[in-house]
């Protein structure tokens, strides 16, 4: 087990490299710079200006060289620019170039600088991660109780009416997109078009109080396609279940139908269903982006939206780790649960 | 002229899609009398909700046909603005209509005074032309790179599936943000990924004719020779842009049978970039589940190729799965699709797709509720009858 999860972590290790140099790579092209000057120094920049602001920021070097500094592993740059100015990666805007460290990189702990917001990304990733953070936990507690609650009752009778009825509802909810439901939810509870007027439609006031009134429907969004998503998985594994050899015996044994549900059934029916919820916090993470756009809730989605519509390298790369981080961990704690869970696969 | 009421605008409505119900009628009707002769196809008509499921793809796919081949069923341009109708409510007489023009914006007018049902009708069409084509791409990609890597497995498994992963690896939201942006355009990576991508298909019916028939060259060669000069023709034809000055200027115009707009190629590319990893991996794990099988043991000992035990007898026998998981995968695409028009990226801003106008509509969500609804609930439709086919079609291949 040791060795196994270490060989997990070193491949984590390897992807997240992977997958920084490939946004490296696409942020550091040569329109994308030109864009970040742009809308970094001034929109009516000629050519030449547009190339004197990057080599007078060091964007212009090999982009290994780049991303070694990113990394940490090569000393930060300090280039004397052509207007006077002496630029160093290390000390960010106010700082004297003097007192900077030498290296200022990932393994030092430096996140970078962000170019739009205009301050260090590491601060700013965590303000939005937490305030992302509150919303998932929210989602998910409403999700798993009324996801399995769902399955189970649908795939207690197969074929049943209940089953039918809640099939329904989960097939139809799991082919909601994010932008789909979040749409549909604001026209029927917040529109004034309606006039229902429950819940209102932007969750920007939920990020310092969050209420009832302003964080429902960004939460109900998140939540309505994982529900049906799991209320399937929920449902196939308990029909399995229910059908196996064991739960006949009890039956026959007379064992009332109620306890043959939770006393039986339910153990082996929610092996499966653990491994889809914890895979299911990786696509958690597209639907947060799409329903921050909508709500104008300022999470780590629209940071990540942000970023990527003003090329804010630092920023991204941030982004893109903490990511893969949150992907290739909940896999990595999906196959250690199912281990632990499944004692065919335990002792095997 | 009086607006029209909520029956009118259901029975006109209703009306439009009459070349639609039609041919849904003859669908229905000669594939339920010949549903024995039919194969799997026909055991859709077995269950009701793989019929429910088919009858809103067939809608959809035929509302797309009928639109943008036969300009029928869309009662206006969908790109043009009539004056006085921004905002109205569904079922508004046009002000001065030109003689012969329909008279109603039978679902309102959007924030631009388009007519919100033409603009719903000619989007299913942008919709349905990338969706099952790039999740086609997808499972060519995908099996072209799985089957190998689940059959060898070793170190080619090993390195293709770290690929796989270390796109899978991405939020799905970020790669579109760094691949469908004007200046990635500009650099003409999409073209490359395109040059790329669009050799697979060409690889994979090579092999797939060249490992049938490398005993019988008579037949292989006049065959290989006539597909594949066909296939590199419309290779060249869909990554060549005349004037554009991409790298692959040198193919005559003259042999340019056609011209993808550079928003729909990386919209394309992008999508089948994102869906392929999944594929591959099912693939694999397909492959890796049947290959100790009695009968790929069977024509290993008879000696034929891998490729032919991977193409001929592996990839048949794997269908029932990789059929349901291609409806389901065309909704996913689907909802990519929608997921780039809801951020704004690659398609221009006033192409009547669905994510496009849901995203246009949204922002005057708390007012007007018809712009934006419409296309939420065509996308959703569409989607759901795609799940409930591929629900339909699990069934009934799991009943034998």
């Amino acid at each position: 087990m040791g060795m196994f999860i270490l060989k997990r972590l070193g491949v984590m290790a390897l992807t997240a490299l992977g997958l920084t140099l490939i946004v490296f790579y696409m942020t550091n092209l040569y329109p994308n710079l030109e864009k970040l000057a742009k809308t970094q120094g001034n929109f009516r920049m000629s050519e030449t200006e547009v190339s004197t602001w990057l080599n007078n920021r060091g964007y212009t070097r090999p982009l290994l060289v780049k991303y070694g500094e990113w990394l940490g592993v090569l000393p930060g740059y300090v280039i004397e620019g052509t207007d006077g100015e002496v630029r160093a990666r290390c000390a960010p805007q106010g700082q004297s170039v003097e007192d900077a460290p030498e290296y200022c990189g990932v393994f030092q702990g430096g996140w970078g600088y962000s170019s739009v917001f205009k301050e260090p990304a590491s601060d700013i990733m965590w303000k939005r991660l937490s305030l992302t953070g509150f919303l998932m936990l929210c989602a998910l507690l409403l999700t798993i109780p009324v996801a399995l609650l769902i399955g189970i009752l649908a795939g207690m009778r197969e074929g049943s009416k209940t089953d039918r009825t809640l099939s329904t509802f989960s097939i139809v909810t799991s082919a909601t997109p994010e932008y789909v439901s979040g749409v549909v939810l604001i026209a029927i509870f917040a529109s004034s078009a309606v006039g229902l007027k429950w819940f209102k439609g932007s969750a920007t006031k939920a990020m310092e109080s969050p209420d009832f009134e302003n964080f429902t429907l960004p939460v109900l969004t998140i939540a309505l396609f994982s529900i049906g998503y799991i209320a399937r998985m929920t449902r196939a594994s308990m029909t399995e279940v229910m059908t196996a050899q064991y739960i006949r015996t009890a039956r026959l044994k007379g064992v009332s139908f109620g306890n043959i549900v939770l006393k039986h059934a339910l153990r082996n029916a929610l092996i499966a269903p653990f491994t889809v919820i914890i895979l299911q916090i990786p696509y958690l993470l597209t639907g947060v982006v799409i329903t921050e756009t909508l709500f104008n809730y300022k999470g780590f989605g629209w940071l990540l939206v942000q970023a990527a519509g003003n090329n804010d390298i630092d920023m991204l790369l941030g982004v893109s780790v903490v990511s893969v981080i949150i992907v290739l961990a909940t896999q990595l704690i999906s196959d250690i649960g199912y281990v632990y869970l499944n004692p065919r696969i335990r002792i095997s | 002229m009086d607006p029209l009421s909520w029956g009118e605008i259901i029975v006109r409505i209703l009306y439009q899609f009459l070349p639609v119900w039609i041919s849904m009628f003859v669908v229905f009707t000669a594939s339920i009398t010949f549903k024995r002769k039919l194969g799997l196809y026909g055991r859709i008509f077995d269950s009701t909700v793989g019929m429910i499921g088919f009858a809103l793809v067939t809608f959809w796919v035929f509302t797309a046909f009928y639109a943008s081949a036969f300009d029928l069923i869309a009662t206006h341009d969908p790109l043009v603005q009539a004056s006085g109708m921004k905002n109205k409510v569904p079922g508004t007489p046009l002000r001065d209509a030109a003689e012969g023009a329909y008279a109603f914006y039978l679902l309102g007018g959007d924030n631009l005074a388009r007519d919100v049902f033409s603009r719903m009708v000619h989007g299913s069409a942008i919709v349905l032309s990338i969706a099952p084509l790039a999740t086609l791409f997808g499972y060519v990609v995908g099996v072209t790179l799985g089957l190998p890597a689940g059959y060898f497995g070793g170190r080619l498994d090993t390195i293709l599936s770290f690929l796989a992963n270390l796109i899978l690896a991405f939020p799905v939201i970020l790669l579109f943000y760094l691949l469908v942006t004007p200046e990635i355009i500009a650099t003409g990576i999409p073209m490359y990924m395109a040059a790329v991508f669009f050799i697979f298909p060409l690889v994979f019916i090579t092999v797939l004719l060249n490992s049938r028939y490398k005993v019988l060259p008579h037949i292989r060669t006049p065959l290989l020779a006539v597909v594949l000069t066909i296939g590199i023709w419309i290779y060249f034809s869909t990554i060549s842009e005349s004037g554009r000055g991409t790298f692959v200027d040198f193919w005559p115009n003259a042999l340019d049978l056609f011209n993808i707009p550079g928003g729909v190629l990386v919209v394309f590319i992008s999508v089948v970039f994102v869906n392929s990893p999944t594929i591959f991996r099912i693939i694999r794990g397909l492959t890796m589940d049947v290959k100790s099988r009695d009968y790929v043991a069977a024509a290993q000992t008879r000696g034929e190729t891998p490729w032919y035990i991977m193409l001929w007898e592996i990839l048949p026998n794997v269908r029932g799965p990789l059929i349901v998981d291609f409806c389901l995968r065309i909704g996913y695409a689907t909802i990519l699709l929608g997921t780039l028009g809801f951020f704004g990226l690659g398609l221009p801003p006033e192409s009547p797709d669905w994510g496009s106008t849901i995203n246009d509509g949204r922002k005057l969500l708390s007012v007007y509720l018809h712009p934006a609804l419409t296309p939420a609930f065509s996308l959703l439709s569409l989607v759901l009858g795609l799940n409930l086919l591929a629900d339909g079609l699990r069934e009934e291949s799991l009943k034998d």
